[in-house]
């Protein structure tokens, strides 16, 4: 593989989602692959990345109120009784 | 223990597998409801009114409006139920719903959506501020990093502090790219589910992921740093 090919760091951070929903053709994501195991930068920027979606994934959803959910479920009670 | 170790605890939700038609427990679920039993009620709508909510605000302007039009489309559930036939998944035919009742309301509020927020390939949004990399003329190291990231302290990315600026950095995203980063990394949903529900492209929700993702990494780095 030449330099040419290679991406850039800005191309890189562009291309990390891609990366990750595995939606690269194969030599692009060998590229990719390639300059990560030579950028120490991008590889701190793809565990960024990695981190801010594990984060995210531990916020916990919005919770209904409880006076909402009475409301809904006094809905249900209507509906069941018609 | 590494960083993705220590999130990997937290972030068990995140490979909850989904199901895009009807499966066994969702026929359970539907002679339940159909019953009458509350219980299996209040366990639906546990699981999708936050996420209903998100869908909403892209649509209409104010919270106060996405929650009567999640309202409505509960009322609206509850008298399809019996003809429900099982063709698309339950959650599908929910979010069905949600986007009609919530189009018409934005139609009644005089609300058009940008073209923008649905066909986000149309504007440039870099991930990054372009100072942050060399020219892409540089004769040495074109595009490559100028001022790279640090990486960040394990202790204050886990602090409960961080995940409240996380919160809000979400909340201040533009309501499409709130609701994909929601749904994907929060709920767990699949793409296809996201396509669906929000009836994007493929290409046009991983665009979506990609800025929310990307301005969201941002604002903790300006934290955190
Ligand atoms: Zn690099």
């Amino acid at each position: 593989m030449t330099t040419a090919e290679a991406f850039s760091c800005q191309e890189l951070t562009e291309l990390v989602t891609e990366y990750l929903e595995d939606a690269l053709p194969p030599g692009e994501r060998a590229r990719f692959e390639q300059h990560l195991a030579e950028c120490g930068n991008c590889e701190i920027y793809l565990e960024q990345i990695r981190a801010t979606i594990a984060l995210t994934g531990s916020l916990s959803p919005d919770e209904l109120s409880p006076e909402a959910e009475e409301a809904l479920l006094h809905a249900f009670r209507g509906w069941k009784s018609s | 223990m590494g960083i993705r170790g220590s999130l990997a605890r937290f972030a068990s939700r995140y490979s909850r597998s989904v199901q895009e038609v009807s499966s066994p427990d969702e026929t359970r679920l539907l002679e339940a409801l159909r019953a009458g039993d509350e219980g299996a009620f209040r366990d639906l709508v546990q699981t999708y009114n936050a996420s209903l909510l998100r869908v909403a605000r892209i649509y209409v302007p104010t919270r106060a409006l996405a929650e009567e039009v999640v309202s409505e489309t509960w009322l609206a559930v509850l008298e399809g139920l019996d003809r429900f036939e099982g063709r698309s998944s339950l959650k599908t035919w929910i979010f069905r719903i949600l986007a009609n009742r919530a189009k018409t309301r934005a139609v009644r509020e005089r609300r058009t959506l940008p073209f923008s927020a649905f066909q986000p390939e149309r504007i440039q949004e870099p991930a990054l501020d372009p100072d942050r990399f060399r020219d892409p003329d540089d004769p040495r190291w074109p595009g490559h990093w100028a001022v790279p990231p640090t990486a960040w302290p394990e202790d204050r990315l886990l602090a409960a502090e961080t995940r409240e600026r996380l919160a809000e950095a979400i909340e201040a995203l533009p309501g499409t790219q709130r609701a994909v980063i929601s749904l994907r990394d929060l709920e767990g949903w699949s793409a296809e589910e996201v396509c669906n529900a929000l009836e994007l492209s493929e290409t046009n929700q991983r665009v979506l992921l990609h800025r929310a993702r990307s301005r969201v990494r941002k604002a903790l780095e300006e934290y955190l740093k």
